[in-house]
Protein backbone atom coordinates (compact mmCIF):
# COMPACT_ATOMS: atom_id res chain seq x y z
CA UNK A 1 0.00 0.00 0.00
CA UNK A 2 2.77 2.46 0.97
CA UNK A 3 4.65 1.59 -2.23
CA UNK A 4 1.50 2.18 -4.29
CA UNK A 5 0.87 5.53 -2.58
CA UNK A 6 4.48 6.39 -3.38
CA UNK A 7 3.91 5.46 -7.03
CA UNK A 8 0.90 7.76 -7.34
CA UNK A 9 2.81 10.49 -5.48
CA UNK A 10 5.74 10.09 -7.90
CA UNK A 11 3.49 10.54 -10.93
CA UNK A 12 1.60 13.47 -9.42
CA UNK A 13 4.80 15.34 -8.56
CA UNK A 14 6.21 14.68 -12.04
CA UNK A 15 3.02 16.03 -13.62
CA UNK A 16 2.97 18.99 -11.29
CA UNK A 17 6.54 19.91 -12.15
CA UNK A 18 5.87 19.41 -15.86
CA UNK A 19 2.78 21.59 -15.52
CA UNK A 20 4.95 24.30 -13.99
CA UNK A 21 7.43 23.98 -16.85
CA UNK A 22 4.88 23.72 -19.63
CA UNK A 23 2.76 26.70 -18.64
CA UNK A 24 5.39 29.35 -19.20
CA UNK A 25 3.15 31.83 -20.98
CA UNK A 26 1.94 33.81 -17.98
CA UNK A 27 3.98 35.61 -15.34
CA UNK A 28 2.79 33.36 -12.54
CA UNK A 29 3.43 30.16 -14.46
CA UNK A 30 6.53 28.16 -15.01
CA UNK A 31 9.28 27.42 -12.44
CA UNK A 32 9.31 31.14 -11.78
CA UNK A 33 6.00 30.78 -9.92
CA UNK A 34 7.70 28.59 -7.30
CA UNK A 35 10.41 31.22 -6.83
CA UNK A 36 7.77 33.95 -6.54
CA UNK A 37 5.86 31.96 -3.92
CA UNK A 38 8.97 31.35 -1.83
CA UNK A 39 9.94 35.00 -2.39
CA UNK A 40 6.61 36.27 -1.04
CA UNK A 41 6.27 33.88 1.90
CA UNK A 42 9.94 33.45 2.70
CA UNK A 43 11.47 36.88 1.95
CA UNK A 44 8.95 39.67 1.53
CA UNK A 45 6.69 38.80 4.47
CA UNK A 46 9.47 38.30 7.09
CA UNK A 47 11.19 41.42 5.76
CA UNK A 48 7.97 43.41 6.35
CA UNK A 49 7.14 41.86 9.72
CA UNK A 50 10.60 42.06 11.23
CA UNK A 51 11.21 40.38 14.61
CA UNK A 52 7.47 39.84 15.03
CA UNK A 53 7.71 37.26 12.30
CA UNK A 54 9.38 34.87 14.73
CA UNK A 55 8.10 36.17 18.06
CA UNK A 56 4.41 36.98 17.56
CA UNK A 57 1.87 34.16 18.21
CA UNK A 58 -0.06 35.61 15.23
CA UNK A 59 2.58 34.01 13.03
CA UNK A 60 0.86 30.70 13.79
CA UNK A 61 -2.23 31.85 11.91
CA UNK A 62 -0.08 32.98 9.03
CA UNK A 63 1.66 29.59 8.69
CA UNK A 64 -1.63 27.79 9.03
CA UNK A 65 -2.99 29.81 6.09
CA UNK A 66 0.01 29.48 3.73
CA UNK A 67 -0.33 25.70 3.09
CA UNK A 68 -4.10 26.11 2.78
CA UNK A 69 -3.47 28.54 -0.06
CA UNK A 70 -0.73 26.46 -1.68
CA UNK A 71 -2.54 23.12 -1.51
CA UNK A 72 -5.78 24.55 -2.81
CA UNK A 73 -3.95 25.87 -5.88
CA UNK A 74 -3.02 22.35 -7.04
CA UNK A 75 -5.41 19.85 -5.46
CA UNK A 76 -8.26 20.63 -7.87
CA UNK A 77 -6.26 18.76 -10.50
CA UNK A 78 -6.38 15.50 -8.52
CA UNK A 79 -9.33 13.63 -9.99
CA UNK A 80 -11.00 16.34 -12.06
CA UNK A 81 -7.75 16.70 -14.01
CA UNK A 82 -7.54 12.96 -14.66
CA UNK A 83 -11.20 12.96 -15.71
CA UNK A 84 -10.78 15.99 -17.96
CA UNK A 85 -7.72 14.55 -19.67
CA UNK A 86 -9.30 11.08 -20.02
CA UNK A 87 -6.63 9.29 -17.98
CA UNK A 88 -8.81 8.32 -15.03
CA UNK A 89 -10.42 5.19 -16.45
CA UNK A 90 -7.07 3.69 -17.48
CA UNK A 91 -5.73 4.37 -13.99
CA UNK A 92 -8.79 2.73 -12.44
CA UNK A 93 -8.28 -0.32 -14.68
CA UNK A 94 -4.97 -1.11 -12.95
CA UNK A 95 -4.22 -3.16 -9.86
CA UNK A 96 -4.00 -0.04 -7.66
CA UNK A 97 -6.41 -0.09 -4.74
CA UNK A 98 -8.91 2.72 -4.17
CA UNK A 99 -7.06 3.81 -1.04
CA UNK A 100 -3.66 3.90 -2.72
CA UNK A 101 -4.96 6.15 -5.49
CA UNK A 102 -6.81 8.45 -3.10
CA UNK A 103 -4.04 8.72 -0.52
CA UNK A 104 -1.44 9.14 -3.26
CA UNK A 105 -3.36 12.17 -4.52
CA UNK A 106 -3.67 13.60 -0.99
CA UNK A 107 0.03 12.98 -0.36
CA UNK A 108 1.00 14.74 -3.59
CA UNK A 109 -1.04 17.85 -2.80
CA UNK A 110 0.47 17.89 0.69
CA UNK A 111 4.00 17.30 -0.56
CA UNK A 112 3.63 20.39 -2.74
CA UNK A 113 1.78 22.63 -0.27
CA UNK A 114 3.43 21.63 2.98
CA UNK A 115 6.82 21.14 1.33
CA UNK A 116 6.77 24.64 -0.13
CA UNK A 117 5.60 25.97 3.24
CA UNK A 118 8.59 24.40 5.01
CA UNK A 119 10.97 25.74 2.38
CA UNK A 120 9.44 29.22 2.79
CA UNK A 121 9.73 28.87 6.56
CA UNK A 122 13.45 28.11 6.37
CA UNK A 123 14.09 30.85 3.81
CA UNK A 124 12.11 33.22 6.06
CA UNK A 125 14.32 32.40 9.04
CA UNK A 126 17.41 33.21 7.01
CA UNK A 127 15.80 36.42 5.72
CA UNK A 128 14.69 37.69 9.13
CA UNK A 129 18.10 36.98 10.62
CA UNK A 130 19.92 38.77 7.82
CA UNK A 131 17.60 41.82 7.76
CA UNK A 132 16.54 42.11 11.40
CA UNK A 133 18.94 39.94 13.40
CA UNK A 134 21.28 42.76 14.47
CA UNK A 135 23.89 40.23 15.46
CA UNK A 136 21.45 37.99 17.36
CA UNK A 137 20.15 34.63 16.22
CA UNK A 138 16.38 34.97 15.77
CA UNK A 139 14.51 31.68 16.13
CA UNK A 140 10.91 30.72 16.77
CA UNK A 141 10.21 30.04 20.44
CA UNK A 142 9.80 26.26 20.88
CA UNK A 143 6.01 26.39 21.35
CA UNK A 144 5.49 28.57 18.29
CA UNK A 145 7.90 26.50 16.21
CA UNK A 146 6.14 23.24 17.07
CA UNK A 147 2.77 24.94 16.62
CA UNK A 148 3.75 26.10 13.13
CA UNK A 149 4.81 22.59 12.10
CA UNK A 150 1.68 20.97 13.54
CA UNK A 151 -0.84 23.54 12.28
CA UNK A 152 0.71 23.87 8.82
CA UNK A 153 0.63 20.08 8.53
CA UNK A 154 -2.98 19.84 9.68
CA UNK A 155 -4.26 22.67 7.50
CA UNK A 156 -2.45 21.32 4.45
CA UNK A 157 -4.00 17.90 5.13
CA UNK A 158 -7.39 19.57 5.56
CA UNK A 159 -7.05 21.46 2.28
CA UNK A 160 -5.86 18.29 0.52
CA UNK A 161 -8.75 16.19 1.89
CA UNK A 162 -11.41 18.78 1.05
CA UNK A 163 -9.79 19.37 -2.34
CA UNK A 164 -9.70 15.67 -3.23
CA UNK A 165 -13.30 15.28 -2.10
CA UNK A 166 -14.36 18.20 -4.29
CA UNK A 167 -12.20 16.99 -7.17
CA UNK A 168 -13.84 13.56 -7.01
CA UNK A 169 -17.20 15.13 -7.74
CA UNK A 170 -16.19 17.86 -10.17
CA UNK A 171 -16.54 17.40 -13.90
CA UNK A 172 -13.71 19.77 -14.77
CA UNK A 173 -10.63 21.24 -13.12
CA UNK A 174 -12.16 24.70 -13.39
CA UNK A 175 -15.27 23.60 -11.55
CA UNK A 176 -13.17 21.90 -8.86
CA UNK A 177 -10.96 24.97 -8.48
CA UNK A 178 -13.94 27.32 -8.17
CA UNK A 179 -15.65 25.14 -5.56
CA UNK A 180 -12.36 24.77 -3.68
CA UNK A 181 -11.79 28.55 -3.68
CA UNK A 182 -15.31 29.08 -2.39
CA UNK A 183 -14.80 26.54 0.40
CA UNK A 184 -11.53 28.19 1.46
CA UNK A 185 -13.10 31.65 1.38
CA UNK A 186 -16.01 30.49 3.52
CA UNK A 187 -13.55 28.91 5.94
CA UNK A 188 -11.35 32.02 6.18
CA UNK A 189 -13.90 34.82 6.07
CA UNK A 190 -16.33 32.81 8.16
CA UNK A 191 -13.69 32.67 10.89
CA UNK A 192 -12.69 36.31 10.61
CA UNK A 193 -16.21 37.76 10.42
CA UNK A 194 -17.52 35.27 12.97
CA UNK A 195 -14.92 36.52 15.46
CA UNK A 196 -15.75 40.14 14.63
CA UNK A 197 -19.44 39.52 15.09
CA UNK A 198 -18.93 38.40 18.66
CA UNK A 199 -19.64 41.07 21.31
CA UNK A 200 -16.53 42.61 22.97
CA UNK A 201 -17.46 41.14 26.38
CA UNK A 202 -16.95 37.67 24.89
CA UNK A 203 -13.95 38.49 22.72
CA UNK A 204 -11.94 40.21 25.47
CA UNK A 205 -11.89 37.26 27.91
CA UNK A 206 -11.25 34.94 24.94
CA UNK A 207 -8.18 36.92 23.96
CA UNK A 208 -7.04 37.03 27.56
CA UNK A 209 -7.37 33.27 27.82
CA UNK A 210 -5.60 32.89 24.48
CA UNK A 211 -2.54 34.65 25.91
CA UNK A 212 -2.58 32.76 29.22
CA UNK A 213 -3.74 29.33 28.03
CA UNK A 214 -2.30 29.35 24.53
CA UNK A 215 -0.97 25.79 24.76
CA UNK A 216 -4.29 24.30 25.87
CA UNK A 217 -6.25 26.22 23.26
CA UNK A 218 -3.68 25.27 20.62
CA UNK A 219 -3.99 21.61 21.53
CA UNK A 220 -7.79 21.76 21.35
CA UNK A 221 -7.62 23.52 17.98
CA UNK A 222 -5.17 20.90 16.71
CA UNK A 223 -7.45 18.13 17.92
CA UNK A 224 -10.47 19.70 16.21
CA UNK A 225 -8.46 20.01 12.97
CA UNK A 226 -7.30 16.39 13.24
CA UNK A 227 -10.88 15.18 13.71
CA UNK A 228 -12.02 17.33 10.78
CA UNK A 229 -9.25 15.80 8.67
CA UNK A 230 -10.36 12.31 9.64
CA UNK A 231 -13.95 13.10 8.67
CA UNK A 232 -12.96 14.61 5.33
CA UNK A 233 -10.66 11.70 4.45
CA UNK A 234 -13.36 9.19 5.41
CA UNK A 235 -15.89 11.03 3.26
CA UNK A 236 -13.47 10.99 0.33
CA UNK A 237 -12.90 7.23 0.82
CA UNK A 238 -16.65 6.64 0.87
CA UNK A 239 -17.08 8.72 -2.25
CA UNK A 240 -14.33 6.87 -4.08
CA UNK A 241 -16.18 4.17 -6.02
CA UNK A 242 -14.77 3.07 -9.34
CA UNK A 243 -18.17 2.69 -11.01
CA UNK A 244 -19.35 6.14 -9.93
CA UNK A 245 -16.09 7.79 -10.95
CA UNK A 246 -16.38 6.37 -14.45
CA UNK A 247 -20.00 7.32 -14.93
CA UNK A 248 -19.74 10.83 -13.46
CA UNK B 1 -5.91 -25.51 -16.03
CA UNK B 2 -8.98 -23.70 -17.34
CA UNK B 3 -8.63 -22.95 -21.04
CA UNK B 4 -11.30 -20.26 -20.88
CA UNK B 5 -10.24 -16.61 -20.58
CA UNK B 6 -13.69 -15.03 -20.37
CA UNK B 7 -17.03 -16.55 -19.52
CA UNK B 8 -20.20 -14.50 -19.11
CA UNK B 9 -23.67 -15.68 -18.26
CA UNK B 10 -26.64 -13.50 -18.98
CA UNK B 11 -24.54 -10.39 -18.29
CA UNK B 12 -26.76 -7.34 -18.28
CA UNK B 13 -26.15 -3.68 -17.57
CA UNK B 14 -28.87 -1.05 -17.48
CA UNK B 15 -28.42 2.70 -17.52
CA UNK B 16 -31.30 5.06 -16.70
CA UNK B 17 -32.47 5.31 -20.31
CA UNK B 18 -30.93 2.33 -22.04
CA UNK B 19 -29.99 -1.34 -21.59
CA UNK B 20 -26.36 -1.23 -22.72
CA UNK B 21 -25.63 -4.95 -22.38
CA UNK B 22 -28.52 -7.36 -22.67
CA UNK B 23 -28.15 -10.93 -21.43
CA UNK B 24 -24.68 -11.48 -22.84
CA UNK B 25 -23.59 -15.11 -22.67
CA UNK B 26 -20.17 -15.59 -24.14
CA UNK B 27 -17.10 -17.81 -23.86
CA UNK B 28 -13.67 -16.70 -25.03
CA UNK B 29 -10.93 -19.33 -25.09
CA UNK B 30 -7.41 -18.48 -23.96
CA UNK B 31 -4.68 -17.60 -26.43
CA UNK B 32 -6.76 -16.14 -29.25
CA UNK B 33 -7.56 -12.67 -30.55
CA UNK B 34 -11.29 -12.34 -30.02
CA UNK B 35 -13.04 -9.62 -31.99
CA UNK B 36 -16.11 -8.03 -30.49
CA UNK B 37 -17.89 -6.46 -33.42
CA UNK B 38 -20.66 -3.97 -33.32
CA UNK B 39 -21.76 -0.54 -34.46
CA UNK B 40 -21.17 2.52 -32.28
CA UNK B 41 -23.24 2.42 -29.10
CA UNK B 42 -23.83 -1.32 -29.30
CA UNK B 43 -22.41 -2.04 -25.83
CA UNK B 44 -18.82 -3.00 -26.63
CA UNK B 45 -17.17 -0.53 -24.26
CA UNK B 46 -19.66 -1.25 -21.48
CA UNK B 47 -18.85 -4.95 -21.84
CA UNK B 48 -15.14 -4.25 -21.34
CA UNK B 49 -15.93 -2.10 -18.29
CA UNK B 50 -18.02 -4.91 -16.85
CA UNK B 51 -15.30 -7.48 -17.50
CA UNK B 52 -12.71 -5.29 -15.77
CA UNK B 53 -14.98 -4.71 -12.78
CA UNK B 54 -15.15 -0.98 -13.49
CA UNK B 55 -18.94 -1.21 -13.65
CA UNK B 56 -21.26 -3.49 -11.74
CA UNK B 57 -23.68 -5.59 -13.74
CA UNK B 58 -27.41 -5.15 -13.26
CA UNK B 59 -27.82 -8.91 -13.67
CA UNK B 60 -25.82 -11.95 -14.66
CA UNK B 61 -22.20 -12.77 -13.94
CA UNK B 62 -18.79 -12.72 -15.53
CA UNK B 63 -15.70 -14.79 -14.90
CA UNK B 64 -12.38 -13.55 -16.23
CA UNK B 65 -9.25 -15.73 -16.05
CA UNK B 66 -11.10 -17.89 -13.57
CA UNK B 67 -12.00 -15.01 -11.24
CA UNK B 68 -15.52 -13.89 -10.47
CA UNK B 69 -15.52 -10.23 -11.52
CA UNK B 70 -18.13 -9.25 -8.93
CA UNK B 71 -15.93 -10.33 -6.01
CA UNK B 72 -12.40 -10.59 -7.40
CA UNK B 73 -12.11 -7.60 -9.72
CA UNK B 74 -8.70 -6.73 -8.24
CA UNK B 75 -7.35 -10.13 -9.30
CA UNK B 76 -8.77 -9.63 -12.79
CA UNK B 77 -7.23 -6.16 -13.12
CA UNK B 78 -3.89 -7.44 -11.82
CA UNK B 79 -3.69 -9.94 -14.65
CA UNK B 80 -5.10 -7.79 -17.43
CA UNK B 81 -3.90 -4.92 -19.53
CA UNK B 82 -6.20 -2.40 -21.14
CA UNK B 83 -6.32 0.17 -23.86
CA UNK B 84 -9.73 1.70 -23.28
CA UNK B 85 -11.88 4.19 -25.17
CA UNK B 86 -9.24 6.91 -24.66
CA UNK B 87 -5.52 6.20 -24.79
CA UNK B 88 -5.18 7.30 -21.14
CA UNK B 89 -1.69 8.72 -21.63
CA UNK B 90 -0.36 11.51 -19.45
CA UNK B 91 0.37 14.03 -22.15
CA UNK B 92 2.54 16.24 -19.96
CA UNK B 93 4.85 13.33 -19.23
CA UNK B 94 7.37 11.81 -21.59
CA UNK B 95 6.71 8.43 -23.19
CA UNK B 96 9.32 6.97 -20.89
CA UNK B 97 7.70 8.44 -17.77
CA UNK B 98 4.29 7.14 -18.85
CA UNK B 99 5.68 3.61 -19.02
CA UNK B 100 7.80 4.13 -15.90
CA UNK B 101 4.66 5.05 -13.94
CA UNK B 102 2.75 1.98 -15.07
CA UNK B 103 5.83 -0.20 -14.56
CA UNK B 104 5.87 0.98 -10.94
CA UNK B 105 2.13 0.34 -10.64
CA UNK B 106 2.69 -3.26 -11.76
CA UNK B 107 5.62 -3.51 -9.34
CA UNK B 108 8.12 -4.56 -11.97
CA UNK B 109 11.62 -4.59 -10.45
CA UNK B 110 13.80 -1.79 -11.79
CA UNK B 111 16.09 -3.81 -14.11
CA UNK B 112 13.12 -5.75 -15.53
CA UNK B 113 11.12 -2.54 -15.88
CA UNK B 114 13.89 -0.81 -17.82
CA UNK B 115 14.48 -3.82 -20.07
CA UNK B 116 10.78 -4.32 -20.76
CA UNK B 117 10.22 -0.64 -21.58
CA UNK B 118 13.15 -0.71 -24.00
CA UNK B 119 11.91 -3.95 -25.57
CA UNK B 120 8.40 -2.64 -26.17
CA UNK B 121 9.39 0.83 -27.34
CA UNK B 122 11.91 -0.71 -29.71
CA UNK B 123 9.26 -3.10 -31.02
CA UNK B 124 6.99 -0.17 -31.81
CA UNK B 125 9.82 1.96 -33.21
CA UNK B 126 9.47 4.57 -30.47
CA UNK B 127 12.67 4.06 -28.46
CA UNK B 128 14.55 6.96 -30.04
CA UNK B 129 11.71 9.33 -29.12
CA UNK B 130 11.14 8.08 -25.59
CA UNK B 131 12.03 11.39 -23.93
CA UNK B 132 9.51 13.42 -25.90
CA UNK B 133 6.24 14.48 -24.27
CA UNK B 134 3.46 12.05 -25.16
CA UNK B 135 1.18 15.01 -25.88
CA UNK B 136 3.30 16.07 -28.84
CA UNK B 137 2.94 12.72 -30.61
CA UNK B 138 0.63 11.74 -33.46
CA UNK B 139 -2.45 9.66 -32.72
CA UNK B 140 -0.84 6.56 -34.20
CA UNK B 141 2.24 6.89 -32.00
CA UNK B 142 0.07 7.46 -28.94
CA UNK B 143 -1.94 4.32 -29.67
CA UNK B 144 1.29 2.33 -29.97
CA UNK B 145 2.53 3.76 -26.70
CA UNK B 146 -0.79 2.95 -25.03
CA UNK B 147 -0.58 -0.65 -26.25
CA UNK B 148 3.00 -0.86 -24.98
CA UNK B 149 1.72 0.38 -21.62
CA UNK B 150 -1.04 -2.23 -21.60
CA UNK B 151 1.45 -5.02 -22.40
CA UNK B 152 4.14 -3.81 -20.00
CA UNK B 153 3.50 -6.31 -17.22
CA UNK B 154 2.96 -9.25 -19.58
CA UNK B 155 -0.75 -9.59 -18.83
CA UNK B 156 -2.57 -12.83 -19.52
CA UNK B 157 -5.45 -10.91 -21.06
CA UNK B 158 -5.41 -7.71 -23.06
CA UNK B 159 -8.48 -5.54 -23.63
CA UNK B 160 -8.23 -3.29 -26.67
CA UNK B 161 -11.16 -0.96 -27.24
CA UNK B 162 -11.12 0.09 -30.89
CA UNK B 163 -7.32 0.36 -31.03
CA UNK B 164 -7.14 1.60 -34.63
CA UNK B 165 -10.01 4.07 -34.34
CA UNK B 166 -9.05 7.46 -35.74
CA UNK B 167 -5.87 6.24 -37.42
CA UNK B 168 -5.14 6.64 -41.11
CA UNK B 169 -5.20 3.37 -43.11
CA UNK B 170 -1.41 2.97 -43.17
CA UNK B 171 -1.01 3.58 -39.43
CA UNK B 172 -3.97 1.29 -38.73
CA UNK B 173 -2.47 -1.52 -40.80
CA UNK B 174 0.89 -1.11 -39.07
CA UNK B 175 -0.74 -1.17 -35.65
CA UNK B 176 -2.75 -4.28 -36.54
CA UNK B 177 0.46 -6.01 -37.56
CA UNK B 178 2.08 -4.95 -34.28
CA UNK B 179 -0.84 -6.30 -32.28
CA UNK B 180 -0.79 -9.57 -34.15
CA UNK B 181 2.98 -9.99 -33.73
CA UNK B 182 2.91 -9.12 -30.02
CA UNK B 183 -0.07 -11.32 -29.27
CA UNK B 184 1.51 -14.26 -31.04
CA UNK B 185 4.94 -13.73 -29.45
CA UNK B 186 3.65 -13.29 -25.91
CA UNK B 187 0.77 -15.76 -26.08
CA UNK B 188 -1.65 -13.24 -24.65
CA UNK B 189 -5.42 -13.49 -25.07
CA UNK B 190 -6.74 -10.34 -26.74
CA UNK B 191 -10.32 -9.10 -26.41
CA UNK B 192 -10.58 -6.51 -29.14
CA UNK B 193 -13.61 -4.40 -29.88
CA UNK B 194 -14.02 -2.86 -33.28
CA UNK B 195 -16.57 -1.71 -35.78
CA UNK B 196 -14.03 -2.28 -38.54
CA UNK B 197 -14.94 -5.59 -40.15
CA UNK B 198 -11.80 -5.86 -42.24
CA UNK B 199 -9.80 -5.50 -39.05
CA UNK B 200 -11.69 -8.30 -37.36
CA UNK B 201 -11.32 -10.47 -40.43
CA UNK B 202 -7.57 -9.96 -40.56
CA UNK B 203 -6.81 -10.23 -36.85
CA UNK B 204 -9.32 -12.39 -35.06
CA UNK B 205 -9.50 -16.11 -34.52
CA UNK B 206 -13.05 -15.69 -33.26
CA UNK B 207 -15.58 -12.92 -33.46
CA UNK B 208 -18.76 -12.04 -31.65
CA UNK B 209 -21.30 -9.69 -33.18
CA UNK B 210 -23.22 -7.42 -30.80
CA UNK B 211 -26.04 -5.00 -31.47
CA UNK B 212 -28.00 -2.99 -28.91
CA UNK B 213 -26.34 -5.01 -26.18
CA UNK B 214 -27.38 -8.38 -27.57
CA UNK B 215 -24.98 -10.96 -28.90
CA UNK B 216 -26.18 -11.90 -32.38
CA UNK B 217 -23.57 -14.46 -33.39
CA UNK B 218 -20.23 -15.82 -32.32
CA UNK B 219 -17.63 -18.04 -33.99
CA UNK B 220 -14.69 -18.19 -36.36
CA UNK B 221 -15.04 -15.64 -39.20
CA UNK B 222 -15.11 -18.49 -41.76
CA UNK B 223 -17.81 -20.30 -39.83
CA UNK B 224 -19.87 -17.13 -39.61
CA UNK B 225 -19.47 -16.54 -43.31
CA UNK B 226 -20.56 -20.08 -44.09
CA UNK B 227 -23.43 -19.84 -41.64
CA UNK B 228 -24.71 -16.51 -42.89
CA UNK B 229 -24.45 -16.78 -46.65
CA UNK B 230 -24.73 -19.40 -49.39
CA UNK B 231 -21.66 -20.14 -51.56
CA UNK B 232 -21.17 -17.39 -54.07
CA UNK B 233 -19.80 -17.48 -57.59
CA UNK B 234 -18.69 -14.51 -59.63
CA UNK B 235 -18.21 -14.90 -63.41
CA UNK B 236 -16.41 -12.43 -65.64
CA UNK B 237 -16.67 -12.85 -69.38
CA UNK B 238 -18.17 -11.80 -72.72
CA UNK B 239 -21.77 -12.49 -73.66
CA UNK B 240 -23.41 -12.12 -70.25
CA UNK B 241 -26.90 -10.61 -70.72
CA UNK B 242 -30.43 -10.54 -69.35
CA UNK B 243 -31.57 -13.54 -71.41
CA UNK B 244 -28.75 -15.60 -69.99
CA UNK B 245 -29.52 -14.29 -66.51
CA UNK B 246 -33.09 -15.58 -66.81
CA UNK B 247 -31.72 -18.98 -67.83
CA UNK B 248 -29.38 -19.09 -64.87
CA UNK B 249 -32.12 -18.05 -62.43
CA UNK B 250 -34.26 -20.94 -63.68
CA UNK B 251 -31.65 -23.52 -62.66
CA UNK B 252 -32.52 -25.49 -59.51
CA UNK B 253 -29.01 -25.16 -57.98
CA UNK B 254 -29.21 -21.35 -58.14
CA UNK B 255 -30.55 -19.49 -55.13
CA UNK B 256 -30.20 -16.03 -56.65
CA UNK B 257 -28.38 -14.30 -59.49
CA UNK B 258 -27.80 -10.80 -60.76
CA UNK B 259 -25.60 -8.84 -63.12
CA UNK B 260 -23.24 -6.36 -61.50
CA UNK B 261 -20.83 -4.19 -63.51
CA UNK B 262 -20.93 -6.66 -66.38
CA UNK B 263 -20.29 -9.60 -64.06
CA UNK B 264 -22.65 -12.42 -63.26
CA UNK B 265 -22.99 -12.92 -59.49
CA UNK B 266 -24.66 -16.19 -58.52
CA UNK B 267 -25.60 -17.49 -55.05
CA UNK B 268 -25.67 -21.29 -55.08
CA UNK B 269 -27.42 -23.71 -52.77
CA UNK B 270 -24.22 -25.76 -52.36
CA UNK B 271 -20.61 -25.21 -53.38
CA UNK B 272 -20.69 -28.38 -55.51
CA UNK B 273 -23.10 -26.85 -58.01
CA UNK B 274 -20.56 -24.57 -59.67
CA UNK B 275 -19.28 -26.89 -62.43
CA UNK B 276 -22.70 -27.53 -63.95
CA UNK B 277 -23.39 -23.84 -64.14
CA UNK B 278 -20.08 -23.11 -65.86
CA UNK B 279 -20.88 -25.83 -68.41
CA UNK B 280 -24.24 -24.20 -69.11
CA UNK B 281 -22.69 -20.77 -69.66
CA UNK B 282 -20.06 -22.15 -72.05
CA UNK B 283 -22.72 -24.05 -74.00
CA UNK B 284 -24.70 -20.79 -74.32
CA UNK B 285 -21.68 -19.13 -75.92
CA UNK B 286 -20.31 -17.10 -73.06
CA UNK B 287 -16.56 -16.46 -73.36
CA UNK B 288 -15.60 -16.94 -69.71
CA UNK B 289 -12.50 -15.04 -68.64
CA UNK B 290 -12.58 -15.66 -64.90
CA UNK B 291 -14.62 -17.60 -62.33
CA UNK B 292 -14.33 -16.74 -58.62
CA UNK B 293 -15.87 -18.80 -55.86
CA UNK B 294 -16.18 -17.76 -52.24
CA UNK B 295 -18.36 -17.19 -49.24
CA UNK B 296 -19.88 -13.88 -48.22
CA UNK B 297 -17.43 -11.41 -46.68
CA UNK B 298 -17.60 -10.74 -42.95
CA UNK B 299 -19.08 -7.38 -43.84
CA UNK B 300 -21.96 -9.09 -45.60
CA UNK B 301 -22.40 -11.43 -42.65
CA UNK B 302 -22.46 -8.45 -40.36
CA UNK B 303 -24.97 -6.57 -42.48
CA UNK B 304 -27.18 -9.67 -42.72
CA UNK B 305 -27.12 -10.10 -38.96
CA UNK B 306 -27.95 -6.44 -38.44
CA UNK B 307 -30.86 -6.62 -40.89
CA UNK B 308 -32.19 -9.81 -39.32
CA UNK B 309 -32.09 -8.20 -35.89
CA UNK B 310 -33.91 -5.10 -37.15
Amino acid sequence: MITDIGTVLWKEMKELLMLQQAGNKGLLRGPISLIILVGVFGIWMPWQMGQGWVESPATLLYWAWVPLFLVSSVVAQAFAGERERHTLETLLATRLSDRAILLGKVAAAMAYGWGLTLVSLLVGLVTVNILHGQGRLLLFPAQIGIGILVFSFLTSLLAASIGVLISLRAATVRQAYQTMSLAIMILLFGGIYGLRALPPEIVAPLMARLSTEATTIGLIAALILAVLNGIMLSLAMLRFQRARLILD
Amino acid sequence: MDAIAIRTENLTRDFPTVRAVDGLTLTVPKGIIFGFLGPNGSGKTTTIRLLLGLLEPTAGRAEVLGYDVAHQADAVRSRSGALLEHDGLYERLSALDNLEFYGRIWRLPLPERRARIQELLTHFGLWERRKELAGTWSRGMKQKLAIARAMLHRPELLFLDEPTSGLDPIAAAALREDIRALASREGVTVFLTTHNLAEAEKLCGQVGVIRQGKLLAVGHPDALRAQAGSPRMEIVGQGLNETLLALVRARPEVAAAHLHNGRLVVDLHTADDAAALVRLLVSEGVAIEEVRKGAASLEEVFMTLMQEEQ
